[in-house]
This record gives C-alpha cells, structure tokens and sequence, in this order.
C-alpha cells in the first residue's frame, strides 16, 4: 500500500469519485471530483493532535463501528495517503465561537475550512475497473437477528474483533458484556446462493474465510467451542483443503445444515435451532457468539460506471467480460479492462492475479504508443447529400458536421466515428455509406436468406455487442430454439435501416426481430433510441399499408441474455405460424408494386 | 410513403470474386449436429466460389496452412470461413488471410456453432439446411466485401484506475513500475479497501497490509 503512496509514476486521487468518461480506447477523458478533505494532504504529518481536542466523536467506519473516531480523523493506522480530513458534515464548525478547536491546534496549518470539492480531468490510453464489491448486508435476514441481537455479528465485524489493531486490541469479546464467549458459531452462504435473499451465486470466499476464522479462534482460544453450519464447504484451492483438515483436527465442528430460527436466550446467548442433514435431526445449539459469513454483492457504483463507460453486467450484477474463458479480464469496449470483484466475487490471491493481467492487457495495448482503429467508419457520398443535417443530429459521438448555411455537404470525423451505422440509417438520401456493413453486403445477406423457402424463415437483425453475443449465449448455453432463424450481424441496431426491413418483406419474410443492446446500455452511447424510433415508425407505415406490425419485432437482449434470447426465438416463431402464405404473397405484392 | 432505394438484387458476381468456402467440423462440435460435407458440396457451385471443402479444424495450425497454401494456388481474393463464432475466431483468421498477402476485410464467418449446432442439437436435417443458407448469406455478403485499411492514432499512455483495494493497487504498482503513468481513483479517503480490514488471510494466514 505504501509503494503507491511514493511511487513517482502514481497520482493517488483518494475521496475522488469518477463522474464522466468520454472518448474512445488510446484517449479517454475522465472528468474527477476530488471531494475537499480540509487538511492539506501534502502538509499534514499525521501527528493527530487535532483529533485529540476535537470534540466530536462518531462511529469508526473501518471498525465496522465497534470503535470510534473524531471529525477530523485518519482513516486507520497504515493508511495511505495518511493525512487526516475532516469529514464536514459532522465537523461544528469553523466559526472560532464554534469551535475551531483543531486549527488551534494544527503547527503545520494544514487545517483549511475554504478547501472546495475539485475537479480533475484526466487524459488516459486505458482504464482498470477494480471497483471491487460490497459486503452483504444480513439485516434482511431476519430470522438470523442480526441487529436485533447483539452478539451476532457479520464476518467483517467478527474481523476487526480478532485484528490486534482492533477496537478490541485482537482479544474477541462479545460486545454485550466485553466477556470472551466460550462457544462460537458461523453460519455460511449469507446472501449468497439463494434464491430468495441476497445472491444466487456462490461468494466464492465465505468458506475459506471461516475456515481461516475458526484457525484463529482455536490459536488463541484452544477450549472454545467452534461449530460452522454449512451447505457445502468449498476449499478448492491450492492449500484450502489443508487448512479445513487442520480446522476439524483442532476439533471445529462443521454440522450440515443452515438454522432455521435464532433466539436470544436471558444471558445474550443465541439458540439456534438447525435441521442437520447429515443424520436429517433437528438439533439446537447454544452460543455465546453467532457470526454470519457474509457474501460478496457488486459495488455501489457498478451501475452508475457501467453506464457511463457502456459496459454489461451479468444477471447477478457485477461486470461481464469479453469472452469468459479467452478475454477473462477485457471488457467488451476496447481499452477498458476489469480487475478483483468487479468482475464477481473472487478472493485476494484471484484479484492480485487478475490484477495483474488487466495491467498486462493495458500494457499490451499502450506499448507502442499509437492504437489500430477499426474502419468501419462512415463515409458521406458527397454528390448524393443534400446537407440536411440529420446525420448530424442522430450522430451520439458528435462525429459529423453538416454546413448547412453554406450547403456543404456532411464531414465525418473518422477517429470520432465509432461506426455505429446510425447516421447511415437516418440518411434518407443514401448519402453515407458504412465502411464493411454496406447497403449492399446486409441487403445481400437477406437476400441470399430469403431466396428459398422465405415463408418458413425468421430475419433477425442482431448487434454485435448485445443480442449478438446473446445468441453465442445462448449456444454456450446449449439453449434449443427453432433452426429457422437466421442472424444478421451488424455491429449497432441503429444501422438497421429502413430499407431492409423492408427488402425483407418484400422478399417474403413472414417476420422480422430487431435486437440490440438494452436502452442505457448501448455500446454507442444511445444509438439504440433511433433504432426503437426507427421501428415504431416502421410498424406505424405497415399499419397504414395493411401489413400486421406484429410481423415486425424489437427486443433488447444483453450479452448475458442467453435465455432471453432463446425464447424471444420461440416467441418468433409463434408469431411466424400465424402468418398465412396468402399473407406474405399480399405483401410482397404491395410492396414491389410502391 | 419511401419504401425504396433499395438497389437491384445482388445475386450477381459483379466484383469477380474468387472465393474459397470452408465449412469446420470443430471436432464434433459442428459436426455432430450438421453435415458439414453436404454443406460445402452445396456452395461449391454458388456464383464466385471457387473451391468449397469442409475441414477438421479451421483454427488449427493444419487447418490455417491449407487455407493459405489454397488461396496462393488458386489465387483467391476472399474466403468464407463457416465454423464458431466470429466473437472468437474473427481476429484469428483476418490474420490468416493477411498472412499470405489478403486484405484482412475480405474475410467472412458464418457461425454454424454457437448459432447452429449448439442450439439446434439432435436436429441433423434442419442444423444442416439452416447451417446451408448461413453459408449462403456468407457468400453473398463476401462478394461485396471491400478491402479496408487500418487508421493509427496516437494514443495516451497512461491508465485510470478506479478502485483503491487490492485488485486496484496491485494492477496500479504493476503498471508504474513497468513504465507507465497511473491515475489511481478512490472514493474512500485511504486505498485498502475491505483487504486493510482484514485480520489474517487465507491461504497463507499472514497479515493482509
Ligand atoms: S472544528 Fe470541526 S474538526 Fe475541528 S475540532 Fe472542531 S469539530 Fe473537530
Ligand atoms: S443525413 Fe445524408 S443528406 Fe443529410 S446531411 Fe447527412 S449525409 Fe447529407
Ligand atoms: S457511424 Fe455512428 S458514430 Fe460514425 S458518424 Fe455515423 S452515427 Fe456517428
Ligand atoms: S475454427 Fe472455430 S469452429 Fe472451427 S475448429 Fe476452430 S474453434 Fe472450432
């Protein structure tokens, strides 16, 4: 931790926020707030003697609020940096009459109540999401009583009891009675692995972490009663199935089963009652110390970043990777790499290992100082432009610029075009053509699909980053669905142009699906609202013209969405029963003829 | 009411392709579920295609030397590779295709694994006359394919990371000490994360600091 703090080639931003992120992979803008802390960072010595007047007293965050701090305080012993900062919302005040007790005090005058929240922008080639997670909050749960007990307690709290720099110097006391307890119990998989509360996936690192417990507790206190109740014990690692050995020979019990019910009985001890699945008894325990071990849930701002930088997420909430087994740290937008549970729950030696291989990507695409884009860019067909300005207006990267007063024709800026294909859609004169998804190659491609037996097909359209990495989904997944869809790939559904919905009609299809990404989670900002605009007003046109607008479809499907896209497929294809051959000849017919 | 602009239909071979058509087995993967045979003996006479097999493993370095040995005999100008998803293999074969002197544009996919075999398993007869017309679309988009070049930018290096814990300072010290610039981002006022508070750790059951 303090080789960051010194190192020259890192710039530490702490009580810093990322609020936006714009640009593309080699050059991203990050605008920072760096929230004011009131102490001169660089100044400060950390001697304390502030804290020591001042006097305002609140719960410690670091000790899960077993111990206390001031309003101008460090955050723990070996923090880095190691300044101390006022937390303002708490402090009373600088006004001398109010208290100003820490300035006073302050040799170094490093104490300043006019700091205001800054804001830092940074021009970087890559990005490493380590946003890391957040511990389950038991509340919830409430037959295990948490909060309503005091002596049971969540496995972080359980953590700063046993830390020698705890509140409690390392000696563990019940916080009822500051005795030390006699028996022990750790119930696992809290919010993790149910469908009710909490997550359904595996914590990864309960387990292990109880199990590292119950060591500890049997070094100091060898007579202590230690009894987990467990689903399943996963000590897969390299050294774990050790450890658990070495746990149940220092006799750990480990009882099969999770309590139904916990009480507190007249001296603060819980009674727990427990259906143990190994003898399939119902069997109680008293305690004198219950510890839940929490699970892991994604970070509080995953969401909020996730949008901002374009990313997906899994269904349980933490952040999808480019490829599970052969991209395992990239995500999917270029120059943007994950590391540690961000990415799911995983434990230290799993994060320092990813960690490391997210540097290394970055790494592997910084070295050379320069960066490869794609051409699949737009290009403006000068002599067909009418410089209306629509492209310029469906453009989410600002890439076009239409001099419309003096009827120059549309200038894409082709490092800002991000080759989503929606100016090309909206033209209504043809004017762009996209780079390697041409008008051409798509309406060949529906051609070719439609060019025999059209009546028993579904089209579908599918953008490369959401529904059609669903599909793949979903063929990882070996998810069935009907033989007769058939995918076009286009790299945005804000390319799908009118014009082939409507070759694919004419051509006989008796339905179209457009997919793409969710809305907020387009892969080009928000190309996809020109999409769903571009549909309804499609579906309003085939009303008008006596075409059923059930024929034609949009669904958003995300990367994860594997079944979602299985069944939209049946789905389809229950629609596509209902269309009459006489239908589909009735259409083709007003639609060669227009 | 515009319903048009579309252009003529474009069966044609208008750029005078010359492509060559592999449909991949992946082992059983494909194959099992797709008559990987009778689909490359049915694009063999699509207009542009010059040669049209199936082929064990498309990825493999045998598989990849008889692609290329092949477009250099028979001069071709694109090839259609109908095997997994482009998602996976897409870079793989432009580098291929490049490596023996073709634009890495004029390479097609059509996925008969992940949007075929693996969703229409047990169904020989459909897999196969859906992997067909995959491979049609395939060929039809290949005869339009455009040789694209590649741009360079210049490009910042230096990394943000946002994240302060564990994961956040080790990809942080890795980076620096190789040479790069790092903006570390925390929102709490220390780094550490939930790593600082713990007492020991598992495997090794030392201290976390
Ligand atoms: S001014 Fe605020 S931070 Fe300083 S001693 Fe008073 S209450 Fe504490
Ligand atoms: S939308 Fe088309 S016609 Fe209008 S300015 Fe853009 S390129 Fe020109
Ligand atoms: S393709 Fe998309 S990003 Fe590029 S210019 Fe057109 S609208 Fe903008
Ligand atoms: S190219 Fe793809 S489908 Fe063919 S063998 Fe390789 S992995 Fe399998």
């Amino acid at each position: 931790m303090t080789d960051v703090g010194r190192h020259p080639r890192i710039k530490l931003l702490t009580l810093s926020e990322v609020v936006d992120v714009k640009g593309y992979v080699g050059n991203f803008d990050v605008k920072i707030i760096k929230r004011a802390k009131y102490v001169d960072e660089t100044a400060c010595t950390a001697c304390g003697e502030c804290a020591k007047v001042c006097p305002v007293v609140r719960p410690d965050e670091f000790n899960m609020g077993l111990a206390s701090r001031k309003a101008i305080y460090s955050p723990f012993p070996q923090a880095v940096p190691s300044s101390y900062l006022i937390n303002i919302k708490e402090c009373l005040g600088h006004n001398p009459a109010v208290c100003s007790k820490c300035i006073e005090v302050c040799d170094k005058k490093c104490i300043n109540f006019h700091m205001s929240d800054e804001e830092i922008v940074e021009h970087v080639g890559s990005i490493i999401v380590a946003t890391g997670l957040k511990p389950y909050d038991p509340t919830e749960l409430d037959e295990y009583g948490y909060t309503r007990f005091e002596n049971v307690l969540t496995s972080l709290e359980f953590e700063r009891l046993v830390n020698a720099g705890g509140p409690s110097q390392g000696s563990l006391v019940r916080p009822t009675d500051r005795t030390h307890p006699k028996s022990v119990g750790f119930i696992q998989c809290v919010g993790s692995r149910s469908s009710r509360k909490g997550g359904e996936y595996c914590s990864n690192i309960c387990c292990m972490n109880t199990i590292k417990s119950t060591l500890v507790l049997k070094e100091h206190y060898p007579d202590m009663e230690v009894k987990v109740f467990y689903i399943d014990i996963r000590a897969f690692g390299k050294g774990f199935e050790e450890l658990y050995t070495r746990s149940r020979k220092l006799g750990v019990q480990f009882i099969r089963g999770l309590p139904g019910s916990v009480e507190e009985t007249e001296n603060k001890s819980l009674r727990i009652a427990v259906e143990n699945s190994a003898t399939s008894s119902l069997e109680f325990h008293e305690l004198e110390m219950l510890v839940l071990a929490q699970g892991m849930q994604p970070a509080p701002s995953t969401q909020r970043l996730q949008e901002m930088m374009g990313l997906q997420l899994t269904p349980d909430g933490f952040y999808l990777e480019a490829h599970p087994k052969l991209q395992p740290v990239d995500a999917a937008t270029r120059g943007i790499f994950y590391a540690g549970c961000a990415e799911g729950p995983k434990d230290i030696k799993e994060s320092v290992t990813q960690a490391s291989a997210a540097a290394v990507r970055a790494i592997r695409l910084m070295h050379k100082g320069e960066i490869t884009t794609e051409p699949i860019t737009a290009e403006v067909i000068t002599e067909k432009c009418t410089s209306c300005g629509i492209c310029g207006q469906v453009c989410p990267y600002n890439a076009i610029t239409v001099d419309r007063k003096n009827k120059q024709p549309a200038v894409v800026n082709s490092a800002a075009c991000a080759g989503c294909g929606t100016c090309s859609a909206e033209c209504r004169f043809d004017a762009i053509s996209m780079n390697h998804y041409t008008d051409q190659q798509i309406i060949g491609q529906v051609d070719a699909m439609l060019e025999k037996a059209a009546d028993s097909k579904i089209l579908v359209f599918a953008c490369n980053w959401c529904s059609y990495a669903g599909a793949d989904y979903a063929g990882v997944s070996r998810l069935q669905y009907p033989a007769n869809a058939h995918l076009v790939r286009v790299m945005c559904s804000g390319r799908v142009d009118e014009k082939f919905i409507w070759e694919g009609f004419r051509q006989g299809a008796p339905v179209v699906l457009v997919s793409g990404c969710h809305i907020g989670d387009c892969h080009y900002i928000d190309a996809n609202h020109w999409t769903e605009k571009r549909v309804n007003r499609i579906r309003k046109k085939m009303s008008k013209l006596g075409i059923r607008p059930e024929r034609l479809q949009l669904e958003w499907i995300s990367a994860a969405e594997g079944i979602r896209f299985a069944e939209k497929m049946k789905e389809m294809e229950a629609i596509r029963q209902t269309v009459t051959g006489q239908e589909i000849a009735e259409t083709i017919e007003l639609l060669t003829n227009i | 009411m515009t319903t048009s602009n579309v252009p003529k239909k474009s069966s044609g071979n208008e750029n005078n392709a010359r492509i060559g058509v592999y449909v991949c087995h992946c082992g059983l993967n494909i194959a099992q579920s797709v008559n990987c045979k009778q689909v490359a003996e049915g694009a063999a006479d699509t207009d542009g295609v010059v040669l049209s097999k199936d082929i064990p493993y498309a990825c493999s370095e045998p598989g990849q030397q008889q692609i290329k040995q092949d477009i250099l005999d028979n001069g071709l100008d694109r090839v259609v590779i109908a095997s997994c998803s482009p998602r996976l293999h897409e870079p793989t074969f432009k580098q291929m295709v490049q490596s023996v002197g073709l634009n890495p544009y004029m390479m097609e996919m059509a996925n008969l694994r992940e949007q075929c075999s693996w969703v229409h398993m047990n169904d020989i007869d459909n897999a196969t006359r859906k992997a067909e017309t995959l491979v049609d679309m395939a060929i039809s988009r290949a005869r339009h394919l455009q040789p694209l070049n590649e741009e360079t930018l210049p490009l910042t290096k230096k990394t943000l990371i946002i994240g302060g814990g564990v994961a956040g300072i080790q990809a942080a010290l890795d980076l620096a000490d190789s040479g790069y610039d790092v903006t570390l981002v925390e929102k709490q006022p220390s780094i550490g994360g939930i790593m600082a508070q713990l007492d020991k750790t598992f495997p090794t059951m030392d201290c976390s600091i």
